[in-house]
């Protein structure tokens, strides 16, 4: 989540002066224990807070913090402009200008203030399980968030763009349904674990698919995850309105049977609520491609073709079974969202939108997380409480959820550029303590 | 890449004569061998009989063309006939590591096309208007070919633009509204034009000035578009749809003489102005890329920014500028939704134009008048599920939708093959 980290894997120039910076440091260091001592225990402690307080002000955390704050007052701003009250107290602003910011301060403060109730805390509610309630929502729209964003994810760090989550999607919904729906007699765990076995494995051979065509003829990956996008989509579109195959039976409607509850996952905190162990899949998913990038051959296989194929295929990586195998293993995570979305969050039967934008919304997820699987649960969660939220915000204060889009895509943005943050707030750079190197450089020329 | 073979006449002396490299593969002949045995598998599962009104004519023609009835089977089938010669040739000229000659791989798919509406068509009362197939293609490909040379543009100058799509929404949301109060088209187009520069321009500040991933703010950029629009559709646009969000169209303007050609005229030279101005658009982007000075620099800031600064390039005011005009340009794609296809904007109405335009973008490796094409052939697909409506598709209309983005992989993955970008597309520039 911190801007250093969103760097890695995608853009490593972003952060050029880290190792410079460390080297002026021990200048800094060297040039203090050759100087004269000056200065008694009183500077040095003011120094030393002044310093702690820019390294405060110039950490990536802080610059997070900044970006946030950015985008919520830029939302504040969209909420200001188009609020009736507002509008209306504005007409006679000269007259009483207290009225406008009354009006501006209820717009904007009701309207995070739900936010705020629908993503994580009821401060209204009577009892603790209402009060706690909206979190377990957050985590619920988080799951498929999470689930697609590693998938996503994973190919970035192989160096494949994956835009194909839709599709991926859509096709490992329709095989764990089917599963689901389709096989009857089979008791509940083990019904559970073949459905989503059956969801997983078709959203890997889907996006395979993609990896072997890229790895076999060197179709561009982005045309080829599009394309299956729409071939995916009609596909499923047939299979939904042709009985016996997907349409519930008795029914001309394009929608299958609900999910038997021998292949629901089970509740993870009581009934009272809609989180899932779904949930608990998406977090074992982060651990495992933690695992499978950081510690194991396969993973640094990925990530050295996404680095650099050309070096990767002189070191002996084999370039085309390494894009097969990350397509497979990312179109596999994808595949777990549309899965746990199946057995999971809409148990009720699903049409050829159950992907909602998920697969799209993961794109966002895998950059704001840098592509780096904790930042994938970070940012999925923070998305699945601007999703929860939203959606309170539109019911208890009328104003479209959309802006939650324009917020999060704000965040985003901002978090990618520290140096406009930092130019912003005022706050220090980094990269930019360069005083004790020209002093040397004087020095040089003296000598 | 087994499947490769290479000749490489390497004895040949180096050098008085040119040394000639060909690189044959099988890929095509494998990918059009694997479609004839596919068209032959749909007309012998799906055998349909009857005959086949193909019409040709529209009523302003200088002469009527009769209406073409031909019987759809011995039709079908002697266009696979062509289709298996044409798989043969290419087959004996990959024996002979020569190439599959590109007019080949046309008549292919024009004898492919043909058989397939030949056997859609099979014994519908309905005729099959091939000036409303192709009119229609060119219409619907707007967006696309826009939105693709809008991509050209950028990626030339390397900058990668997957910010069509929100080139392409917000011009469509800027162009309803200041077509709505102004009542007139043009001015519509104009803003549509700057509403394109004005995201190009938030994409060059992060992507050019702060150094930012452009896959990043390009993806984010669409997100913020949508939410963007489709917040101030519903408060703003709503309440005063009479006012704002009800838009003045351009009609179809015909050409005088040239739009009573039979088939060519009503399909090209009948039709509201901003298709002409995409007629006169893509050699104009051809043109200032390959033969001005203006495009030299682009390609050059696109290929190499460091030898382009060397010789006093200025990389980051080039590629604000090639970013700017590339979604101005994508801006005018975004005018078609809202002055010549409906007169009124809608959440989200674009639905993923963008994306496909980035397709039509690197299917037409980078090059304005191949990445039109692309666009045209995706304009193609949109509009081949209208046609096939009216005259009534033989199996399920979800499996003629898919055929386009079938055939697109299928050709993707034969016919064009390994794509190379722009060297430095996708990179930001630090000086020094």
């Amino acid at each position: 989540m911190s801007a250093s980290e969103s760097g890695q894997g995608t853009n490593p120039a972003q952060e050029p002066g880290l190792d410079p910076g460390t080297a002026e440091e021990l200048e800094q260091e060297r040039a203090r224990v050759a100087g004269p001592p000056v200065g008694d225990d009183a500077v040095d402690t003011a120094s030393r807070l002044a310093k702690a307080l820019q390294q405060t002000m110039s950490s990536p955390w802080t610059v997070s913090a900044g970006a946030v704050l950015l985008a919520i007052v830029a939302g504040s701003v969209m909420i200001a402009f188009t609020d009736e009250e507002v509008k209306a107290a504005s007409t006679y602003f000269f007259a009483r200008p207290g009225d406008t910011f009354v009006a501006l301060g209820q717009a904007i403060g009701g309207a995070y203030a739900a936010l705020f109730r629908g993503a994580v805390v009821n401060f209204q509610a009577d009892d603790l399980a209402t009060a706690v309630r909206p979190f377990t929502e957050t985590l619920t729209y988080a799951t498929p968030l999470i689930a697609a964003g590693l998938g996503v994810a994973l190919a970035f760090r192989a160096g494949l763009f994956n835009i194909g989550g839709q599709g991926q999607m859509l096709v490992a919904a329709a095989a764990a349904g089917w599963v689901g729906f389709g096989v009857s007699g089979v008791p509940f765990p083990l019904h559970l674990v073949l459905a989503l076995v059956a969801g997983i494995a078709a959203g890997a051979l889907w996006a395979g698919l993609a990896g072997l065509l890229k790895a076999r003829t060197g179709a561009h990956e982005v045309i080829v995850t599009i394309m299956l996008n729409y071939v995916a989509f009609y596909l499923i579109s047939y299979f939904l309105a042709t009985p016996g195959l997907l349409q519930a039976p008795g029914s001309s409607n394009p929608k299958t049977p609900p999910t038997p509850q021998s292949a629901q996952l089970p509740a993870l905190l009581g009934e009272r609520f809609n989180l899932t162990w779904g949930f608990v899949l998406a977090l074992l998913a982060v651990v495992g491609v933690w695992w499978l990038l950081n510690r194991s051959s396969a993973g640094f296989a990925f990530r050295a073709v996404g680095e650099n194929p050309r070096a990767a295929r002189v070191a002996g990586i084999d370039t085309g079974r390494t894009t097969v195998s990350s397509m497979l293993v990312a179109g596999g995570l994808v595949g777990l969202a549309g899965a746990s979305q199946v057995l999971g969050a809409i148990t009720t039967g699903f049409s050829s939108d159950i992907d909602a934008g998920i697969g799209f919304d993961a794109i966002t997820v895998a950059l704001l997380g840098g592509s780096n699987p904790w930042g994938v649960l970070a940012a999925g969660i923070l998305f699945g409480a601007f999703k929860a939220g939203g959606s309170t915000m539109q019911a208890a204060e009328g104003i479209p959820s959309d802006i939650v889009l324009v917020v999060q895509s704000l965040i985003v943005l901002f978090i990618a550029a520290p140096p406009l943050v930092r130019a912003i707030f005022r706050l220090p750079d980094p990269s930019r303590r360069r005083a004790p190197k020209k002093a040397r450089k004087t020095k040089e020329a003296a000598a | 890449m087994s499947a490769e073979h290479r000749t490489t006449q390497l004895d040949a002396p180096l050098s008085e004569t040119t040394r000639t490299v060909t690189v044959v593969t099988w890929k095509t002949a494998g990918v059009l061998a694997a479609i004839t045995v596919l068209y032959a598998l749909l007309l012998v599962a799906v055998p349909h009989a009857g005959d086949t009104r193909f019409v040709l004519s529209s009523r302003n023609d200088f002469f009527q063309i009769p209406v073409i009835v031909l019987p759809s089977a011995p039709l079908a089938w002697a266009c696979g006939a062509v289709l298996l010669a044409v798989t043969a040739a290419a087959a004996v000229l990959t024996a002979r590591h020569r190439r599959t000659p590109t007019w080949l791989v046309v008549v292919y798919a024009a004898a492919a096309l043909t058989g397939f509406l030949a056997w859609a068509g099979a014994g519908s009362p309905r005729d099959l208007s091939v000036v409303g197939l192709l009119g229609g293609a060119v219409l619907w490909s707007v967006p696309f070919v826009y939105g693709a040379l809008g991509g050209v543009i950028g990626e030339r100058a390397g900058v990668v633009n997957i910010a069509i799509e929100a080139q392409l929404l917000g011009a469509a949301f800027t162009a309803a509204i200041v077509s709505s109060i102004t009542n007139s088209a043009v001015m519509g187009l104009l803003a549509a034009l700057l509403a394109g520069a004005l995201v190009s321009l938030v994409l060059g500040l992060f992507a050019i000035t702060y150094h930012v991933n452009q896959v990043i703010v390009g993806v984010v950029l669409n997100v913020l578009v949508v939410g963007l629009t489709s917040f101030l559709y519903s408060q703003v646009l709503v309440p005063a749809a009479e006012t704002l969000n009800s838009t003045t169209r351009f009609s179809a303007v015909p050409i005088p003489v040239l739009s009573e050609i039979p088939v060519l005229g009503p399909v090209l030279f009948r039709q509201p102005l901003l298709i002409y101005l995409m007629f006169l658009a893509v050699p104009a982007v051809w043109f200032a890329l390959n033969r001005t000075r203006w495009g030299l620099r682009l390609r050059a800031v696109g290929e190499h920014p460091k030898a382009a600064d060397t010789v006093g390039i200025d990389v980051v005011r080039t590629r604000y500028n090639a970013v700017l005009v590339a979604g101005a340009v994508a801006g005018l794609g975004g005018a078609f939704y809202t002055t010549v296809q409906l007169s009124q904007f809608g959440e989200n109405m674009t639905g993923g134009a963008g994306y496909i335009a980035l397709a039509a973008v690197i299917f037409g490796k980078w090059d304005p008048v191949r990445a039109a094409f692309a666009g045209l052939l995706f304009g193609f697909a949109s509009n081949l599920q209208n046609v096939l409506s009216v005259v009534g598709s033989p199996v399920p209309s979800q499996f003629m939708l898919m055929v386009p983005y079938v055939v697109t992989l299928l050709a993707v993955a034969g016919l064009v093959g390994r794509s190379r970008p722009p060297a430095a597309s996708g990179e930001p520039y630090v000086k020094g």
